[in-house]
């Protein structure tokens, strides 16, 4: 099993529930106080996003097969 | 809540996808062999960098600063690098499927079984330590039951282990590392731009250090750049640094024989790198973890400095919210209870801490220099009120360093992100429990039921009991975590026990690797002297109050991590000498033939691979290593 895969998933379904969470409560500054004004959802789903296609892409064009 | 739970499905999900492989035991217990560099490479680092690891790193990072990285630069590297260019070919090419089986091949069932024995025990407790403290954990932040998280994530843990054995182990192992990271990399990032980023801390940090009292960080000033230097406020002397060590202590003590010791002869790292899929993987898998190992203080250290400096400046540059650093609790009526006896002091000429020790006797938990600055404001202002002055004194309690971690991520991370960095947490959690499971089984199964209780039966029969006593392990482990949960002092007793067993390891490993003429008998006496030598040193010497159990002390050390470096180096040199003697005494009973794979000048070299760019061949990967890591240090100096 090629545990790019997984990875790449997880990760990109996670950034995009923080994300579109981000994006859902982008007018709620009382909640970005914590984090210094900065809407931190939106801005690390996008990270955790770009991290899992990062994981994802290469896995799937690898088209050799795996040794097991 | 949302992201917690696709984590646990995914973790489940990889051990059901790996089922299918699971047709032996070499499989289940080894992972037959099989899987690429870069994941076992960063399963290596990951089963060190458990939960514990980082609220323990973090801790440190705001009670001694910046010399914590040692732990990561010095006390790591060079043992990963040699690990890799000079031991992994005997532990990978004599076919021995665990550490202690490499010991049997080498010496003989005596030691086999010393280490096999010790290391089993070890792994359940130390998984057993670490549910205990998610459940407190869970129970403390979310509020949830401690029984009910316990066995919940120890269900988790078992199912997936028991699908995908060390497989899916060593699978979620390289998840939660990247979990870790990219959890709590917005939280330092956020915490370092509060504080007004690094040049700002650093000079925080610098008045931190001569006037540490305040936040109880210490009773008198240390050197300047005690929180920000690695080096150079070391070699100022015992009292210039908060960790209170030397350099020799640090280099020989920690860089060599702790270091040494961990990772070169840890089954539970080694495990990690025998998994991989062949020789060169194998060799490769320390060095590739040896990349993020010198880069991951700035995840796990920086955050306890940040609190630091946090709590300095009482609140940060944009979050105005004052912040301190936790404290362990005092019931509000205790402390009330002590006020008289506070002021009573506060007349007579006592200082901080003859004070503590007298107020100590109704309040536990107090911090003699905070106490002392609240007997000064008392004795300037002797009508202060009675609630004020109690509030005073609840207010002195003893830093609760473990909680620095916590208290970051609940003053920068909204909702959405705090799901994000719990749950990273939680998987760190878990994963330590799967490392410790499945080393666990493989050694019991090779090197307790198959050595001694039922030798040649058939794999199916292994590949069973491999299965049970995952079971067994788990329940083992949540016993330990109740008994932990119940016996802290007891414990502590019992690490301090693993910690003499361990400290002269490696003395006879690199005896038995490299020369042959040492003998099995020598070698188990060594170890045995070793472990005798430890014990008597902690009972003869005395640091913070711990030690001199014997009787007498010997020698008073001005910290418990010095005195633990010392041990440690007094421990290997003894194992060293008792080895050589009696191999001078006693005579060889395996011939050279015997030894060839065992041992180095025996072994015939591994040609480099020319077909492999030049860039990734261990003896110089390892070299450049070392490099960047002389340069990490010397910027950090």
């Amino acid at each position: 099993m090629d545990l790019r895969k997984p990875i790449g998933y997880f990760f990109l379904l996670l950034g995009l529930i923080l994300a579109v969470f981000g994006f859902i409560t982008k007018d709620d500054v009382e909640m970005y106080k914590l984090s210094l004004g900065i809407n931190i959802n939106l801005i690390w789903g996008g990270v955790l996003c770009v991290f899992g296609l990062l994981m994802l892409i290469p896995a799937l064009l690898d088209k050799s097969t795996p040794e097991k | 809540m949302a992201i917690l739970l696709i984590y646990v499905l995914v973790v489940v999900a990889i051990g059901f996808a790996l089922k299918r492989y699971m047709k032996s035991s070499t499989d289940f217990l080894t992972s037959g062999r099989s899987i690429p560099a870069w994941v076992t490479g960063l399963a290596f680092i990951s089963a060190n960098l458990g939960a514990l690891e980082l609220v323990g790193m973090a801790a440190s990072g705001a009670k001694y600063g910046m010399m914590t990285c040692h732990f990561y630069w010095i006390g790591a590297i060079l043992a990963m690098v040699f690990l890799a260019v000079f031991m992994m070919p005997f532990y990978y090419g004599s076919k021995a499927r665990s550490v202690p089986e490499y010991l049997n091949m080498r010496f003989d069932g005596r030691v086999r079984t010393l280490n096999s024995v010790s290391f089993a025990i070890m792994t359940v407790f130390a998984s057993g330590i670490s549910m205990n403290e998610l459940a407190k954990l869970l129970n403390a932040l979310l509020g949830w039951n401690y029984d009910l998280s316990l066995w919940i994530c120890s269900g988790v843990v078992l199912l997936y282990v028991l699908k995908g054995g060390l497989t899916s182990a060593i699978y979620t192992e390289v998840l939660q590392f990247f979990m870790i990271i990219l959890g709590f990399a917005p939280v330092v990032w956020l915490g370092l731009k509060d504080v007004g980023g690094y040049g700002a801390l650093e000079g925080t940090l610098k008045q931190v250090a001569v006037a540490p009292q305040a936040l109880g960080l210490g009773d008198k000033a240390y050197a300047s750049n005690a929180w920000v230097s690695t080096w150079d406020v070391m070699f100022q002397g015992t009292a210039a640094n908060p960790m209170g060590v030397d350099w020799f202590g640090m280099m020989f003590g920690l860089g060599f024989v702790l270091a040494f010791g961990y990772w070169c002869t840890n089954f539970l790292v080694v495990q990690r790198a025998m998994a991989a899929k062949n020789m060169s993987a194998a060799r490769r898998t320390p060095l590739i973890g040896a990349i993020p190992k010198m880069l991951i203080p700035v995840l796990v250290i920086l955050p306890g400095m940040i609190a630091v400096g946090l709590a300095s400046a009482g609140k940060g540059k944009i979050n105005q919210e004052t912040y301190e650093l936790p404290r362990k609790e005092l019931a509000m009526e205790k402390c009330a209870a002590a006020v008289p006896v506070v002021r009573e002091i506060a007349k007579s000429n006592l200082g901080p801490n003859k004070a503590v020790a007298k107020v100590g006797e109704q309040l536990k938990d107090l911090n003699a220099a905070k106490l002392g600055i609240v007997l000064q404001e008392l004795r300037a202002n002797p009508d202060m009120g009675d609630e004020q002055l109690a509030t005073g004194i609840q207010r002195a309690a003893e830093n609760d360093y473990s909680g620095v971690i916590f208290s970051l991520v609940k003053r920068f991370c909204p909702p959405g992100l705090l799901g994000l960095a719990l749950t990273a947490l939680l998987a760190s959690f878990m994963s330590g429990m799967a490392g410790n499971v499945t080393a666990f089984n493989a050694i019991w199964t090779y090197d307790i039921y198959q050595a001694y209780l039922a030798p040649n039966k058939s794999d199916d029969h292994y590949l069973w009991m491999g299965r049970a006593i995952t079971v067994v392990g788990i329940v083992v482990s949540i016993g330990c975590a109740y008994f932990a949960k119940m016996y802290n002092n007891a414990m502590d007793v019992i690490q301090l026990v693993f910690g003499f067993v361990n400290a002269p390891l490696f003395a006879t490993f690199m005896l038995g690797m490299f020369s042959r003429r040492t003998t099995p008998t020598a070698a188990f006496y060594g170890l045995f002297g070793g472990i005798g030598v430890s014990a008597m040193f902690h009972g003869l010497t005395v640091a913070e109050g711990k030690g001199g159990w014997l009787g007498a002390n010997l020698h008073q050390f001005p910290s418990t991590m010095s005195q633990n470096f010392w041990l440690a180096s007094f421990s290997f040199i003894i194992c060293l000498a008792i080895t050589l003697i009696f191999t001078q005494l006693t005579k060889r009973s395996k011939s050279d033939e015997q030894l060839v794979g065992l041992v180095y000048s025996l072994t015939p070299k591994i040609e480099p691979d020319l077909t492999e760019p030049w860039i990734i061949r261990p003896a110089v990967a390892g070299t450049l290593l070392i490099i960047l890591c002389i340069i990490i240090n010397l910027i950090f100096w």
